[in-house]
């Protein structure tokens, strides 16, 4: 057995502090060690971005980052995102919209798209589709998640 | 936009709720089944074939099996000899020696990436270190891959021992032919002596996936009483456990299969592939074991659907009467018999009104996975050639693409090709939408800095089925209601079922709180495909809930002490025929369950045959660049006739959905075989699905002819927008360069050479 490395990390606002095998991915981190299964794996090769999390401020894929590189970072996944009782506008729009379907690419999508509000505030449709061009929907045809970014960047 | 025939009609039926398990789904807590753990949990790995056809001469286990941490190592030799029986899955039959060979090789492997031994670990990374201990000599033989090289007399044998047929006839000695039927009726020569012109053409596609982007999994408990207990991702749990029962040789009833949330299926989450082999690793283990499918496995391992070849030949009069068709339809099955070449010939011909027809199929299997279902499977393939030839006709005759159609469209009583007699449809209001709408009404523009635009045009059929579905609705003391159904929700059905219930019962689907059962918690229910769920399980939903208004009926006589004929139920109230003061709503009256005799439960069962074909009619702009001869999809609208739309907006999801796949495949997607039959681009980056920049808007247009079958004219949705985009893109193609393109995908490369080869 392989040494486990010590990670310290803040994830969803809150202090984390494990010990992860230093070839685990932060995706297989996230959903084996640390019971975080909304983050999911598609292809586990960087191009389907349904492991999109946020890492001090950008998104990656998470299955292209390890474990054990996040110490000392800051780490948003989808269960971060609603607040105590009250989705985020993002989370509100696409059931609004109907914005999924089987909903396995949806946290991903979510990830990405609040990046992409938090940077710039009233995308255009055609900026909306390339920034969410990393993510892979094969249920919606993508017209009602671009849709649903656009309700949040209106009401927003 | 929706059309306004149920406009006023209904309630709820119409509206667009938020769906019920939408929270847990943009939170992160659904579970699909991936993110299942148990106690003792082991990780399992499956170590599969490099080679696309070999005989296996040995295994050797015993480097693995030593491995510090390895609970179990097994073979085809640890599954029981599986049974030469076909069994009905509802979509699609099953042979259970097939499946079994499917999921652990015996003697041969017949495609790259079959599996020849699984391992069970305490975690991943040992379980996958050590079956790349396992040694397995291999004998390599010459793989055939594409469908005409293995009807030729010499091919390579996939399957020694299949029993091949040719028109009912066995065939002598080995043969990769499974399969060749024929629909005839009239007489083609006459139809063919009567026309003015004849357009015929081959068409050839490639092998595409559905591509799904959960990843199959399975995770098996096999319990000292032989009772076998298996969560997964599928399309239908009785489904699961029928093929799992099959290939274990255990009775049914000891298998329970609890179905997690599926990401995506298509028609790919039918077949068990992981299921049987947990299951084993777990016996031999004595421990839960989980397996998990590589992204590269699914494309080399799971059920794509087939490369085909086609020959389409169809006669018209100058009046743009069409007189008689012929198709000789040849799709390859994979690696064991069973391609969807019969649904293909149920649908090419059938969005038109033909005197004299003739199709041919074959089934044929070859060196690659066995074929699974992929939304309506076969007529994407069979519309690309007919809706090719189609525009060809109306091109050569002077005719609007829409204008024939209408002209010949199928309609209620016209007879099928292979035989049934179309019920009430709405083909032809269909294609009158489509030539209302906004986008065939306004001209294509020319494209500016030298790229050339065109636009095209496509029709699709397909059957849609029925099949069995059970429902129960228990309604609780505080008025709402729970609805078990064994459907599982893909793309949203528990809200559509939800809202057939609230509309029968007269309450807010708010009040309705559905729910998928297992195998263990509800009646037998066949798969969620063939777009069969909101039909029939919506059935289902809508007898159940009459049900429940029965019992309340004679929960309030006998409140009133009246004779149940004496109470009636309107706009979800309860009330007196003779006292209007005697009168009690859903909400009221479920709040007296307890004194006037207990709980109230609400039960049916379904198998209700008048599903009706549904049609869609698409249009498609495309801009190509000829210096690069990439194909741009700068408009796109679906048109369909969908019966009764429960939820318009899941309603337009397919739509658009099933369009956006049906451009992947004309434009791109392609399984590409090296000469060694090897899948050679079996990742998402190189199979390259469209993404969210590919694609234009979807534009939908909701046609409702409600379908005299469903109790609220429900139609199926979600497999015929599929059909028309690979031909209606090619029509387009056709029309921005004037030429046509009957191999698919229509990609850049393709492009180029056409154009240079013009030149």
């Amino acid at each position: 057995m392989v040494e486990k490395v010590r990670v310290r990390a803040t994830l969803n606002g809150e202090p984390v502090d494990f010990l992860v095998a230093p070839y685990t991915s932060l995706l297989d981190t996230l959903r084996d060690e640390l019971g975080l299964t909304g983050t999911k794996e598609g292809c586990n090769d960087g191009n389907c971005g349904a492991c999109t999390v946020n890492m001090d401020g950008r998104i990656v894929d998470s299955c292209c980052v390890l474990g054990a590189e996040i110490d000392g970072s800051t780490v948003e996944t989808i269960e971060g995102m609603a607040e105590p009782g009250k989705l985020h506008l993002l989370q509100q729009t696409f059931l609004e919209e109907a914005a999924l379907q089987c909903g396995i690419c949806t946290p991903g999508f979510l990830v990405s798209a609040k990046a992409l509000l938090e940077k710039e505030p009233h995308p255009s449709e055609t900026r909306i589709r390339f920034w969410l061009s990393g993510n892979l929907c094969r249920c919606t045809g993508y017209d009602k998640i671009v849709k649903a970014v656009q309700k949040a960047a209106e009401s927003a | 936009m929706v059309t306004d025939t149920t406009k006023g009609k209904y309630n709820v039926i119409g509206t667009r709720p938020i769906r019920h398990d939408g929270y847990d789904k943009v939170t992160g807590r659904a579970i699909y089944g991936a993110d299942i753990t148990l106690p003792g949990l082991l990780q399992g790995a499956i170590l599969r074939s490099p080679h696309a056809h070999a005989r296996i001469k040995s295994i050797d286990t015993s480097a693995a099996a030593a491995m510090p941490g390895v609970h179990a190592v097994i073979t085809h030799t640890d599954f029981p000899a599986a049974e030469d029986t076909l069994v009905d899955l509802g979509e699609g039959a099953v042979n259970f020696r097939y499946a079994s060979n499917n999921v652990m090789a015996g003697d041969k492997v017949l495609y790259r990436g079959h599996p020849v031994a699984a391992v069970a670990a305490v975690d991943k990374n040992t379980a996958l270190e050590a079956a790349s201990l396992i040694k397995v000599e291999y004998e390599v033989l010459k793989p055939v891959t594409k469908v005409m090289d293995a009807m030729k007399p010499g091919a390579p044998i996939v399957l020694e021992d299949l029993e091949g047929q040719d028109l009912g006839e066995k065939i002598d000695g080995q043969t990769n032919q499974a399969n060749h039927f024929r629909h005839e009726f009239g007489d083609v020569d006459k139809g063919f002596a009567q026309a003015d012109l004849v357009i015929e053409h081959e068409y050839d596609t490639a092998m595409v996936h559905q591509g799904y982007i959960e990843p199959h999994n399975a995770t098996a408990t096999w319990d000292e009483d032989d009772r076998i207990t298996v969560w997964t991702s599928t399309q239908g749990a009785f489904a699961a456990r029928r093929q799992i029962a099959g290939v274990l040789r255990v009775p049914d009833s000891q298998v329970k299969v609890i179905p997690l949330e599926i990401g995506g299926g298509f028609g790919g989450k039918i077949p068990t592939y992981l299921e049987p082999v947990a299951a084993i690793l777990a016996r031999k283990s004595g421990r839960p074991v989980k397996l998990l499918m590589e992204r590269t496995s699914v494309f080399e391992s799971t059920g794509p659907t087939p490369g085909s070849w086609m020959h389409v030949k169809v006669g018209v009069k100058n009046d743009g009467t069409i007189t008689a068709a012929t198709a000789d339809l040849r799709f390859d099955a994979g690696a064991y018999p069973g391609s969807p070449v019969g649904a293909a010939a149920m649908c090419v011909f059938s969005a038109y009104d033909i005197p004299n027809t003739r199709i041919d199929g074959y089934d044929i299997v070859v060196n690659k996975p066995k074929t699974a279902a992929y939304r309506a499977p076969g007529a994407t393939h069979a519309a690309f050639a007919m809706e090719t030839v189609v525009d060809e006709i109306c091109e050569k005759i002077g005719m609007d693409p829409l204008e024939f159609r209408i002209q010949n469209a199928a309609k209620e009583g016209t007879r099928r090709a292979d035989g049934p007699i179309h019920p009430k449809i709405g083909a032809i209001e269909t294609h009158q939408a489509a030539m209302q709408s906004d986008h065939w009404k306004t001209p294509l523009e020319n494209a500016p800095d030298g790229k050339l635009r065109g636009r095209g045009v496509a029709t699709g059929y397909w059957f849609n089925i029925g099949l069995k579905s059970v429902v129960t609705i228990a309604v609780n003391e505080d008025g709402t209601v729970a609805l078990t159904e064994g459907s599982t929700d893909i793309g949203g059905s528990r809200a559509s079922i939800a809202m057939m219930a609230a509309e029968v019962l007269g309450i807010p689907v708010e009040d309705v709180r559905p729910h998928v059962a297992d195998t263990e918690g509800i009646g037998y229910t066949d798969v969620t495909g063939g777009s069969r769920t909101t039909y029939a399980t919506g059935y289902a939903a809508h007898d159940a809930a009459q049900d429940v208004v029965t019992q309340l009926l004679e929960r309030a006589a006998k409140l009133w002490d009246v004779e149940p004929d004496e109470v009636e139920f309107s706009n979800g109230s309860y009330q007196s025929k003779s006292d209007p003061e005697l009168r009690l709503s859903h909400k009221e009256l479920s709040s007296k369950l307890g004194s006037t005799g207990g709980p109230v439960v609400g039960t049916a069962s379904v198998d209700p045959e008048g599903a009706g074909g549904a049609y869609s009619t698409q249009i498609a702009d495309v801009e190509i660049d000829p210096e690069t001869g990439k194909t741009d999809v700068i408009r796109f609208t679906v048109v369909q006739d969908v019966g009764t739309a429960i939820h318009p907006a899941y309603v337009e999801g397919q739509m658009q959905g099933a369009a956006a796949q049906g451009i992947g495949w004309a434009l791109n997607e392609e399984y590409f075989f090296n000469d060694d039959g090897q899948m050679v681009n079996s990742s998402f980056l190189d199979y390259r699905m469209p993404t969210s920049y590919d694609l234009p808007e979807i534009e939908t247009i909701i046609v409702e002819v409600p379908n005299p079958g469903h109790p609220f004219g429900v139609r199926g949705v979600g497999e015929v927008p599929i059909v028309p985009p690979v031909a209606a893109i090619a029509n387009a193609i056709h029309d921005a360069l004037g030429i046509r393109f009957r191999e698919t995908p229509i990609n850049p490369g393709r492009i180029r050479a056409a154009l240079e080869a013009k030149e």
